[in-house]
């Protein structure tokens, strides 16, 4: 990793839990992935991803995980992307063939326009949904919209409705019984299970198969 | 000695006619031959495919007859998670298939929209065709489907199956192409 920072300067260490990070500025980006994929052996993107930081500026980056198929070494390059509601990006298409459909699923979720890219559509949604789901302000129970398709409408007479949620989202507990563990949500209003007793009194209770022995 | 008694249909007394309902037979006829169209989506068309299998061996009720061409199924089972992406098509094969026509909303997920509740799920194919019958698990057993579709013999018994045919049906332009 020493030689990738000396022949790489503006490179910044990033803070990650597993492999080598290095924040690069966008204007750099190009450069330094081309050099990391023909003289640093990283050949293979093994993952392209963006992350919505919501209130902090820049809002978007974009995360590049490198894979080196000779080393086995993974290389995780983040960069930011300025530009919001729409931020841009130099496509790595070039450099990457794998990198189409993970910068269109990018496009889709995240609205990053991919400069250079050669089909930038949407690859998960339907043409035309006017939101990036996977943007912090979207709701995940989505949006009302109207039905892609014009034949639809007219036979159905409804509209992309937002999901009910129930009481949601919903979370796994990581502590307390198993009993307890299972996902709820967390407005159980709805469930009369709460005001059951013996389900509330069910982690204080030794396990079911030494219950039943007395 | 023995005699044998001929119970039912005796030709010789009857000679060549049998005097019923136009309904009993056609209902009759329907229900013993309702092709699927399985609209297999997710997992849930694992447990179809299982249903086709020896084990459960749907043919025992006429079924084991999967038509992929709509044009010549009789019911629809939806079995999977209906995005809205794929909604168009499942609206777009219903409205293919020849009348008369059923479906079936096989697991939570076509029922309900199941545990996706997110922005890309259907909530529901009843929200975008008429449901017959509903199965509830995720994914159902093979033994539920076969259940339901025993259900929906029980349904198409019942029903007047002359109305279907001089029913004066609306008839929509139905234009899913892309604009």
């Amino acid at each position: 990793m020493k030689t990738i920072l000396e022949a790489h300067p503006y490179l910044i260490e990033r803070e990650s839990a597993d492999w080598p990070a290095f924040n690069c500025p966008q204007d750099r980006l190009m450069d330094c992935l081309q050099s990391l994929q023909e003289e640093h052996g990283f050949d293979f993107l093994a993952d392209l991803t963006a992350i919505d930081h919501f209130d902090a500026q820049p809002r978007f980056e974009v995360v590049y995980q490198l894979f080196s198929t000779e080393r086995h070494e993974y290389l995780r390059i983040a960069t930011p992307c300025g530009g919001d509601p729409d931020p841009v990006c130099p496509s790595v298409v070039p450099l990457w063939k794998t990198a189409n459909w993970h910068e269109r699923e990018a496009y889709d979720m995240f609205g990053i326009e991919f400069s250079g890219h050669p089909d930038l559509r949407r690859i998960l949604m339907w043409d035309g949904y006017p939101y990036h789901p996977l943007r912090k302000e979207f709701p995940l129970a989505g949006k009302e919209v109207e039905f892609p398709d014009e034949g639809l409408r007219e036979a159905t007479g409804k509209t992309v409705l937002p999901a009910p949620m129930m009481g949601g989202p919903f979370h796994a507990s990581q502590t307390g019984s198993m009993a307890k563990r299972e996902p709820r949500a967390d407005d159980e209003s709805w469930n009369e299970a709460r005001d059951r007793a013996d389900i509330q009194d069910e982690e204080n209770l030794p396990p079911r198969e030494l219950r039943d022995k007395h | 000695m023995t005699t044998t008694t001929e119970y039912g249909y005796n030709s010789k007394v009857e000679g060549e006619v049998i005097v019923s309902k136009a309904d009993a037979v056609i209902n009759w006829v329907r229900r013993h031959s309702v092709w699927p169209m399985p609209m297999g989506l997710a997992c849930c068309a694992i447990e179809l495919m299982a249903a086709g299998g020896s084990r459960f061996d749907i043919s025992r009720f006429g079924m084991e007859v999967m038509r992929f061409s709509p044009r010549q199924s009789d019911c629809m089972i939806v079995a999977g998670t209906v995005t809205y992406k794929m909604a168009q098509v499942v609206r777009r094969i219903y409205d293919q298939m020849a009348e008369p026509k059923w479906v079936v909303a096989m697991g939570a997920c076509a029922s309900t929209g199941g545990m996706y509740r997110s922005y890309a799920t259907l909530q529901g194919v009843d929200r975008i065709v008429p449901v017959d019958v509903y199965i509830s698990g995720c994914p159902p057993r093979p033994e539920a489907l076969l259940d339901g579709m025993m259900r929906l013999q029980d349904k198409i018994k019942t029903e007047s199956s002359t109305r279907t045919l001089l029913r004066n049906r609306p008839v929509r332009d139905l234009t899913f192409q892309k604009k």
